[in-house]
């Protein structure tokens, strides 16, 4: 199977490159003449890597007791949470703040509650804020991406570690930790990256220029100094902490040789404590909290204006389904041959990179790169949508290919040998042996893509033209135009819309699956 | 027989017919196209003599408007740019590839002199603190009892947003020398600096601050779309600084004629009377019949700052230099 896929994910690979490296060497040529960088450049950097790994290390430390809860109990709702706990990841920036701002911020209902205690008011504004917001938007992920290293320990693992009497500590020292090793370190990488290129939130919440991003050195490179060089030149030093970050993680990881499995239902014999189920819904509760609160918030404000939005809000969001629909499809064909591919090495080296690369991407720099190479040959407002559905799907591909690797890594170490002696290859042996055990997250990356695809802005601002506007781009236009209400009435059918795209496919990839 | 043929030769004729009119591409900012901004308008009331067909292009906002003429050059499809303010103008005509825009005589109702040959103005603002009057009753007076009060401001970084760029070039223009000093006095107050005006107010009406920095004609859009009257800005002593928002004519456009009628019109009634309710800015020419209810009850600065187009470039940098030092302690 990974030897077929390869050509098929040096195809993607390429895709990749050229939107990632390719817009950056785009970008570079139009420049006149390389920049040095400076003390304020070194301090961004300096900033930049401080909040992405203080936020990556938290979000996923927290993440562990909550995918360890969901993983070991059944409850009535636990579908629907799981779905809901991942509704910040998919957010605009900007909508997503707000929620959080009215459950932080300096008018919101914990400093409303602190006052009411007669306690001093705690600012959000710092790096706290930063981090606050990056593990608000990065938990639910963290969550997901470990639930499912969980859900990869056969079921027969724990049968017999039951039958061998281990209590939780032996179960956590001979299962969870092993598994634990070998999707930490890329976990941890995937929310460093995100963080890395963050802007906005860094920003808005960071509380003045202290808080400058690589990213926001780029924005102002090419709005305020408009020098294409420097911008190329902060972008590619975003490129080299890409790359650093892939290889270390790439070094902690281990396999976790647990073996096949015959997929049968997992019972925890382990859990039955009264001390581990207060510990398993403290976590569940807590997190809930935290997540849900700031959306609740934004559902209070946006829902009485849902149903008077204005016709074009609808327009664009029938508009942008279609964009995320076709992100979707799209990510089958970049995602899966490159997971395949790099399922059949053991170092996957090239394959890892170019999946990972397109979070590194600044997206003003993809997007400027991608008009300079598309414009000799193309409107830009004719191709927005297209270059949207393109760049939405890269930027959803480090995701999808995170979660399709560990299972097709599995299916290739514990069936591989089995469907070679068979002389099973191809097609026949995607379809029988490698799809059904890649069905599950296939249906995560698919509908993550569709609700990432949903709620991005991407490059359209850049390509838009006539009767182009996406839902993300039309709740800016909206606020831009005073009507805060109505923008709030569009976030809350944005969040609608992207959550019934995940989980329409979400639950595709778990039909006849009971877990 | 017949019917169906006829209707298929209209059919066919009406995109011949479509393709037939000259097209004016004006490149513009993103909220200007936007169905709330003046765009709608503005294109149906110029096709309806024109007859041509008006091709509004978005491009982010007034600085990505002048990174993607740089970066087209020459080689635009655009005939008009509209939507660069004085900040940007003198980096715009530096690309060289704007002309001048040939229109005389107009009694321009602008607080300063206007006579720039390749830049026509179509509205103007003076930046201005906004504030809620039923929770802050008496507003600071100027920049400096503002940095002695314990009220709280949002502003927008002038490395990514317009209105941050007017706060940096209006403090500079009222204290020069003393700039970086009152700076080091507000950081204090400045709960947060937001990439743009969007987030700044939004979190503002979230009640994040007790003020914002947007515009003196922001409290017109409560009063008359929402028949909130709690917003104000509030006067400062020093003076407002101006936003001027300009349009200009590219020198390689093949719609040359078609261009200027275009720059006519921008400064005629039936533009001037869409941006008070659509852009929510004074219109360059006060149209007949005046501004609209309710614009009579805002602030009127007694002094006018704005940096000539040729000495704002200069002037932002040193500025931006003191900014980013007196907030990064």
């Amino acid at each position: 199977m990974a030897r077929r896929a390869q050509p098929i994910a040096a195809l993607s690979a390429a895709v990749v490159l050229a939107l990632t490296l390719g817009t950056l060497a785009a970008v570079f040529a139009r420049a006149s003449g390389l920049p040095e960088l400076g003390p304020a450049d070194l301090a961004a950097l300096r900033f930049t890597i401080l909040q992405a790994t203080l936020s990556a290390i938290l979000s996923a430390a927290l993440a562990v007791p909550v995918a360890r809860a969901l993983a070991r109990r059944r409850f009535p709702g636990r579908g629907i949470l799981i779905t809901l706990l991942g509704a910040p990841f998919i957010l605009p920036v900007i909508v997503a703040v707000l929620g959080l701002l009215a459950v932080f911020g300096r008018a919101g209902l914990f400093n409303r509650g602190l006052e009411f205690l007669g306690l001093p008011p705690v600012t959000i504004y710092g790096l706290q804020g930063v981090v606050l917001a990056h593990v608000f938007f990065n938990l639910p992920l963290a969550t997901r991406l470990i639930l499912q290293g969980w859900l990869s320990i056969p079921a027969e693992r724990f049968r017999l570690a039951a039958s061998l009497s281990m209590g939780p500590s032996e179960i956590a020292r001979f299962l969870e930790r092993p598994m634990l090793r070998s999707v930490l370190p890329g976990t941890v990488t995937a929310i460093f990256l995100i963080c890395l290129t963050s802007f906005a939130v860094a920003l808005t919440l960071g509380g003045g220029p202290r808080a400058t991003t690589i990213e926001l050195a780029i924005y102002q490179a090419f709005r305020f100094d408009f020098d294409l060089g420097r911008a190329a030149a902060l972008a590619s030093v975003q490129f080299v902490l890409c790359l650093l970050a892939v290889l270390l993680a790439g070094r902690a990881a281990r396999e976790t040789g647990f073996g096949a499995g015959l997929d049968r239902q997992v019972e925890r014999w382990d859990a039955g404590s009264v001390w581990l189920k207060v510990q398993d819904a403290a976590a569940l509760i807590l997190v809930s909290i935290f997540l849900l609160l700031p959306l609740g918030a934004l559902l209070e404000a946006g829902l009485p204006r849902l149903a008077t939005l204005p016709a074009p809000v609808w327009e664009s969001a029938l508009r942008s389904l279609a964009v995320a629909v076709s992100s979707a499809v799209l990510i089958l064909v970049l995602a899966l041959p490159l997971a395949l591919a790099a399922a059949g090495r053991r170092q996957a080296g090239l394959w890892e990179i170019s999946a990972m690369l397109p979070l590194t991407a600044s997206s003003l720099v993809t997007g400027t790169g991608l008009f300079i190479l598309l414009r000799p040959f193309f409107a830009p407002g004719d191709v927005a949508l297209p270059v949207t559905v393109l760049v939405n799907a890269a930027m959803a591909l480090p995701f999808a290919y995170r979660s399709l690797l560990p299972p097709a890594r599995d299916a290739e170490t514990d069936f591989g040998r089995l469907a070679e002696s068979l002389g099973m290859t191809g097609l026949a042996r995607l379809r029988l042996v490698t799809l059904p055990r890649l069905r599950r997250p296939l249906g995560f990356a698919l509908g993550l893509t569709a609700a990432l695809s949903m709620g991005d802005l991407g490059v359209i601002a850049l390509f838009a033209g006539e009767e182009t506007a996406t839902l993300p781009l039309q709740l800016y236009r909206l606020m831009g135009a005073y009507r805060m209400a109505d923008a709030a009435g569009a976030a809350v059918l944005l969040l609608g819309l992207s959550l019934a795209l995940f989980w329409v496919f979400d639950r595709g990839g778990r039909v006849n699956a009971r877990a | 027989m017949r019917l169906p043929l006829v209707i298929a030769g209209v059919l066919a004729a009406v995109p011949a017919m479509a393709q037939d009119k000259p097209v004016l591409t004006v490149y513009t900012y993103d909220s200007f196209v936007s169905d709330w901004g003046p765009g709608p308008a503005v294109e149906k009331a110029f096709e309806e003599f024109c007859g041509c067909d008006l091709k509004l292009v978005a491009a982010g906002d007034g600085a990505a408007l002048l990174s993607r003429m740089q970066l087209e050059g020459a080689s635009t499809e655009a005939d008009i740019v509209l939507g660069l303010d004085t900040n940007l103008t003198a980096a715009a005509a530096a690309t060289g590839i704007f002309s001048d825009h040939g229109l005389a005589g107009v009694d321009y109702d602008l607080p300063v002199e206007w006579d720039d040959p390749m830049f026509a103005p179509y509205d103007w603002g003076y930046f201005a603190f906004v504030y809620d009057k039923t929770k802050l009753a008496e507003p600071p007076a100027d920049f400096e009892a503002l940095a002695a009060s314990d009220v709280k401001i949002l502003i927008e970084d002038p490395r990514s947003s317009t209105p941050g760029l007017g706060l940096l070039l209006w403090v500079k223009a009222a204290y020069g020398d003393r700039a970086a000093e009152i700076w080091s006095a507000l950081a204090d107050n400045i709960v947060t600096v937001t990439p743009g005006w969007s987030e700044a107010y939004g979190l503002f009406l979230e009640g994040e601050a007790d003020m914002v920095l947007s515009y003196t004609t922001s409290p017109a859009y409560h009063l008359i779309a929402e028949s909130d009257d709690t917003k104000a800005a509030a006067p400062f002593s020093e003076g407002h600084y101006m936003q001027i928002e300009v349009a200009a004519k590219v020198a390689s456009t093949d719609e040359s004629e078609l261009a200027d009628r275009f720059l006519a019109f921008m400064v005629s009634d039936d533009f001037q009377k869409v941006i008070p309710e659509t852009n929510w800015m004074y219109p360059a020419v006060t149209p007949e019949g005046g501004l609209p209810g309710g614009f009579e009850t805002l602030i009127a600065p007694e002094r006018a700052l704005l940096y000539p187009a040729s000495e704002a470039e200069r002037a932002r940098e040193g500025a931006l230099e003191e900014w980013l030092a007196a907030l990064s302690r």
